[in-house]
């Protein structure tokens, strides 16, 4: 693999509460080539934002980290905090899930970018502002050098994004983290962000690590997709064979609850019945397995590895894994819900 | 790095005049950003002046405090001076009247103006100074460091001011220099009030997305906590310190009442209305002037910080009447 930038081996990430120990990520590998954009996917609570703050290490101190995260081959959790702070942001930048507070109220934009910069950069004032006003114009905010003068409750939830993806440009960084960048934003301005997300992309050629539980998303920016389920990868690959080749069934069941604009119309959507288990006491076995409509004794016995499925790049964490390489669809596996079943359409 | 920035347009380029669409605004001049730290403090000052019951306060405020100040110098009576005029209400000579041994009144009120504002105005920026670094800490830390310094807090709250004073008042020689002693002591007590604002406030800010983004790009503590989450604290900053100033005239005036705040022949607004209390029927001016002046103080200083709390403001645009 040529130019790798991060490196995440084995990491876990274990929260001691008074239930129990929750075991929220239990073992994330992935590596990450500079330039590449990898999709995280999964449902909530399946470990995608925990580790995105693992790999940042902004995590609480009660969280126990395990496992090695290599920048450029140092590994950044075994790096003290004060080396820390010059990684974040200037190596590796996030852009958060909400721009209505991921911004300071009562400072100005242009400001909290200047700072942004300055934080990494010695350089004067004016210079830092100038380079703010020069990140708003490549994020498409009009009128940029008047509206770097405005404070954040007087733009509007797009443009507060794209003023935080640009503070995520400010350093150039190496690695860019996007935590749902588009989950708190209206529809119509998702695409307008994923564009801002590509040029940030184009401009400083970093990694993305894009996270979301928006399969549409994912098809459209990403390379690779990394599919997460109760806190560990079950399959990684392309995002075509993910898409077309699916060989892990709760990949078939995430995209079997979208609709599709390519079959019709008029196919039913199937859920997946129940919901991720509890990360406390995890019983042995596969933790898809209660909800898996492949599912055999076996697969509560014995939790299944990522394996290569395809070519060596595909992996799935299914035991059943080559009953699904007939390229099926959800609806073949899974069954619509009672309620849809008794619909008339 | 510098890959990307020579993408980007040179600085001068940014900066300077080129004519962008909309960058120059009819009817007003281009602003050049190298007056940006001092446009945020001119927005604060504008908001300010908006707000007409605040700028009125201000100035009766200053006046008061340039007449207590420069006022026993100017005026012909001393405040420690007896005359032969006893127990005369205000006339043109005395425009405050005169008590039973030939005080002027108007020279005592403003001396004792210029000592209550000294040490009100003395408490409340040591208090509000140290509680707030004190909660500041305490809020954005948690844990031992809150529980530490918090019961630290307690501790000093639990203390009855009245009864350390008097402890300490036979301790410390009196005479004109006492004021500053009457000033640390109250401060020594009064940082708690604003410590556990300012902590409570920490608290919920520091659960703000923006600080999680602000560490994400590399921001150490010290500067999170003074630079990110302070100016978001200024408002209740700002009210505790006005309440300290309101609240420090009128436990100066216990202390005095008591014989435990400013010894004569020093004077303060406190001290002349024990002094005069009772007068309060048949000598009016004696008692009510320092009392008008001290309403005065502690609501100017209010309404002034309620201004300010409003000027630091970004999001309030309401306009006061």
């Amino acid at each position: 693999m040529a130019d790798v930038v991060l490196e995440v081996e084995d990491l876990t990430v274990d929260f001691p509460t008074d239930d129990g120990i929750v075991h929220a990520v239990r073992g994330v590998n992935f590596t990450l080539e500079r330039g590449q954009v990898l999709g995280i996917v999964g449902e909530s609570g399946s470990g995608k934002s925990v580790t995105s703050l693992a790999i940042m290490r902004l995590l609480p101190k009660t969280a126990r980290i395990g496992g090695a995260v290599r920048y450029d081959g140092r590994d950044i959790l075994a790096l003290p905090e004060k080396e820390m702070c010059q990684v974040r942001g200037r190596e590796i930048a996030m852009i958060f899930q909400d721009p209505m507070t991921s911004l300071n109220p009562v400072y100005t934009i242009g400001w909290q970018l200047a700072e942004a910069v300055r934080a990494h950069h010695d350089v004067t004032k004016q210079e830092a502002w100038t380079r703010a006003v020069n990140l708003l114009e490549l994020v498409g905010i009009p009128r940029a050098r008047d509206r770097a003068r405005n404070y954040p409750h007087e733009f509007s939830g797009g443009m507060r994004q794209r003023v935080v993806i640009a503070m995520a440009m400010a350093n150039d960084p190496d690695v860019i983290i996007a935590d749902e960048p588009t989950t708190a934003l209206d529809v119509t301005v998702q695409a307008q962000i994923l564009e801002t997300l590509a040029t940030a992309q184009a401009e400083t050629r970093a990694a993305i690590v894009l996270i979301t539980h928006d399969l549409g998303v994912v098809a459209g920016m990403a390379d690779d997709v990394l599919v997460m389920y109760a806190g560990k990868p079950v399959e990684i690959g392309t995002v075509d064979e993910i898409y077309y080749h699916t060989r892990m069934p709760y990949t078939l069941g995430l995209l079997g609850s979208l609709p599709r604009l390519d079959a019709g119309g008029d196919e039913r959507l199937t859920p997946i019945q129940g919901s991720p288990p509890s990360l406390i006491n995890l019983p042995p076995g596969c933790p898809f397995s209660p909800r898996c409509p492949l599912s055999r004794a076996h697969c509560d016995e014995v939790e299944p590895d990522l394996r290569p499925v395809v070519g060596a790049a595909h992996l799935a964490a299914c035991h059943y894994a080559e009953e699904l390489s007939g390229d099926v669809v959800a609806a073949e596996v899974f069954e619509p819900t009672a309620a849809d079943a008794g619909d008339v359409t | 790095m510098t890959e990307v920035r020579d993408d980007l347009p040179p600085p001068t380029a940014g900066a300077g005049h080129d004519p962008s669409p909309g960058g120059v605004q009819p009817g007003g001049p281009e602003r050049e950003f190298t007056v940006e730290a001092r446009s945020q403090l001119r927005m604060v000052v504008r908001r300010f002046m908006q707000h007409r019951l605040a700028v009125a306060s201000l100035v009766v405020l200053v006046l008061v405090v340039i007449a207590s100040l420069i006022g026993g110098r100017v005026w012909h009576f001393r405040f420690d001076a007896v005359g032969p005029d006893l127990s005369k209400p205000p006339s043109w000579k005395h425009p405050f009247g005169t008590d039973g041994i030939g005080h002027d009144t108007l020279a005592q009120v403003l001396h004792g103006a210029q000592k209550s504002v000294q040490v009100a105005l003395l408490v409340a920026f040591v208090s509000t100074g140290f509680g707030t670094v004190l909660g500041a800490v305490a809020g954005y830390y948690g844990g031992k460091v809150d529980t530490l310094l918090m019961r630290f807090t307690d501790l000093v709250l639990s203390i009855p001011s009245i009864a350390f004073l008097a402890v300490l008042a036979a301790k410390v020689a009196h005479g004109s220099g006492n004021w500053l002693f009457i000033a640390f002591v109250l401060s020594a007590l009064a940082w708690t009030y604003i410590a556990r604002t300012v902590r409570a406030t920490f608290l919920s800010l520091r659960e703000k997305e923006f600080v999680e983004a602000a560490r994400a790009l590399g921001a150490k503590d010290r500067r999170i906590i003074f630079r990110h989450l302070l100016p978001n604290a200024v408002g209740p900053i700002i009210v505790s310190a006005t309440i300290a100033v309101a609240v420090t005239i009128l436990v100066e005036t216990s202390l005095s009442y008591l014989g435990l705040g400013i010894q004569p022949p020093d004077t303060s607004l406190g001290l002349l209305i024990s002094q005069n209390e009772s007068a309060a029927t048949t000598r009016p001016w004696l008692f009510y002037f320092p009392g008008l002046f001290i309403i005065i103080i502690a609501l100017t200083v209010n309404f002034v910080g309620d201004g300010l709390r409003d000027a630091f403001d970004p999001t309030q645009t309401r306009v006061r009447a």
